[in-house]
């Protein structure tokens, strides 16, 4: 990929929300959203609460769809694309690390960072160390990493979360307040890994309500409430 | 890639009433589609379609086989469909006692199907399902006990390994966690879970609980009055459902 060529790109992208069962009410959120963002570039998403700023990025992962326009993400028009090739789209090259860890009941917490290591075939140990590193630099104690993640404390599946969203070099990252509920030592080691991933050519789009991190990490921002209808200066 | 599996416009109809109808999709290898929808939505009639044990009305059921390809099942000859089933597909049934003989042991279950493929050797036969019932978590102890003596999660997972024996690339699922405890159920999520990953498993899950199919599939699919109304990515459709009816799904389930 060339070096201005964008990694996401989004071309007048609309949605909204039809509500069959109260009446079909049609609730318009985005129109009208365009962005680009390059390889070793990140972009933070601002606005008010409400605003948009979460289901813009859920668009951008496929989790909701598109009434119109492009998603790009790489070759992928999202908007378009068929469930398998989505699939294969966030097991290759779109990571997200959303708020909330989502896991199937019993399975280690070591393995719940190694999984997106495994779905593409990384060979076992290494992708078992490479998770006990990041759950290392992320202070979860090693002493936890046999049990399941379900149990833990807000800001430790938080953690874990972040492990595993940083388990692969991903091409293109998705980030929902990341650094949200986490104490100064931990705060800086998100910081870190983001400016890590940005260092090897990550495209990051992010939404940060923590002010310092979002300057110190984001080249740009974005406010979303110029794709919110009825809510444009 | 060719798909593994190609449902082209499967229709089944008791008498006046219809069953199922217009369904088509592809599955591609590795991929995990759950369908849902309430009694009667004509999801388990589409399942037994597929899987052989109902004759559609119209429509081609196209699986790859490893031999010659792509065939149509539907119109393939009783014993080549029969081969099939107890070798590169397999069926999981909602009452375990349906998919066990309960007369037989617990290592018997699951060595029956070795012999069905033409294993002959005692003690490999053991051997191998002593192996499959510490995949499923059952202790070797009882590998010479009935199904009868077993608790319902035991006799599931007992039928899970005697399905899973021989190797199939396809496996169909009829409400594989349902009658089953919740904290029993998480364990045969998991082991479901690290099964189609190791295996490398294509599945059809039909099921009414939305929870197992965010945890296990991939793909949904919709059903209501034996039509597909809607249809995608997994999380796609429960977070972003489009028809008023998966709507109406969605906000029915009980949050905990």
């Amino acid at each position: 990929m060339e070096k201005d060529e964008a990694m996401i790109e989004l071309i007048n992208v609309s949605k909204s929300f039809t509500l069959h069962n109260q009446g079909s009410a049609v609730i318009p959120v985005m129109k009208g959203a365009s962005l680009r963002v390059k390889p070793g570039e990140c972009v933070a998403l601002t606005g008010a609460s409400g605003a948009g700023k979460s289901t813009l990025m859920r668009v951008i992962y496929g989790n909701y769809l598109a009434a119109s326009g492009q998603v790009l993400v790489g070759e992928l028009d999202v908007a378009r694309a068929e469930p398998r090739e989505i699939l294969t789209l966030r097991r290759e090259t779109l990571g997200y690390v959303s708020q909330f860890l989502r896991v199937v009941p019993r399975v280690p917490t070591l393995e719940v960072v190694a999984e997106p290591l495994l779905a593409v075939g990384a060979d076992k140990q290494a992708a078992l160390a490479k998770a006990s590193g990041l759950l290392r630099r992320l202070n979860i104690p090693e002493r936890l990493w046999t049990l399941s993640p379900t149990t833990f404390s807000g800001g430790e599946q938080q953690r874990v979360n972040i492990a595993r969203g940083f388990a692969r070099d991903y091409p293109a990252i998705l980030l929902d307040e990341p650094t949200a509920s986490l104490d100064a030592r931990n705060r800086e080691t998100v910081l870190s890994l983001i400016e890590e991933a940005k260092g090897r050519g990550a495209a990051i789009v992010g939404i940060f309500h923590d002010v310092e991190a979002r300057e110190r990490v984001c080249d740009r921002e974005i406010n979303v409430s110029e794709f919110t209808p009825g809510m444009a200066a | 890639m060719t798909p593994l599996l190609q449902v082209k416009g499967i229709e089944k109809r008791y008498g006046a009433r219809i069953g199922c109808m217009d369904v088509s999709f592809y599955l591609y290898p590795g991929e995990v589609m759950g369908i849902v929808g309430e009694s009667g939505s004509g999801k388990s009639t589409l399942l037994n379609c597929m899987a052989g044990h109902l004759e559609p009305d119209a429509g081609q059921v196209i699986f790859d086989t490893r031999a010659d390809g792509p065939v149509d099942t539907v119109t393939m000859s009783e014993p080549e469909r029969r081969m099939l089933s107890r070798t590169d597909w397999a069926f999981v049934h909602q009452h375990a006692r349906d998919g066990l003989r309960m007369s037989v042991s617990a290592g018997g279950n699951i060595g029956e199907r070795l012999m069905a493929v033409g294993d002959r050797h005692y003690g490999d036969i053991r051997h191998k399902a002593i192996d499959w019932l510490g995949r499923v978590e059952i202790d070797e102890a009882r590998v010479d006990d009935r199904p009868t003596a077993f608790s319902g999660g035991m006799q599931q997972r007992l039928q899970i390994a005697r399905n899973l024996v021989t190797g199939p690339r396809l496996v169909f699922m009829d409400e594989p966690t349902g009658g089953l405890d919740v904290s029993v159920q998480a364990r045969l999520l998991d082991l479901l879970r690290g099964l189609v990953r190791e295996m490398g498993l294509s599945a059809i899950i039909v099921t009414h609980d939305l929870a197992v199919v965010r945890l296990l599939a991939d793909r949904l699919m919709v059903m209501k009055g034996g039509h597909v109304v809607e249809a995608g990515l997994t999380d796609q459709v429960l977070d972003d459902p489009q028809h008023a009816y998966t709507q109406l799904l969605v906000s029915s389930v009980l949050q905990v």
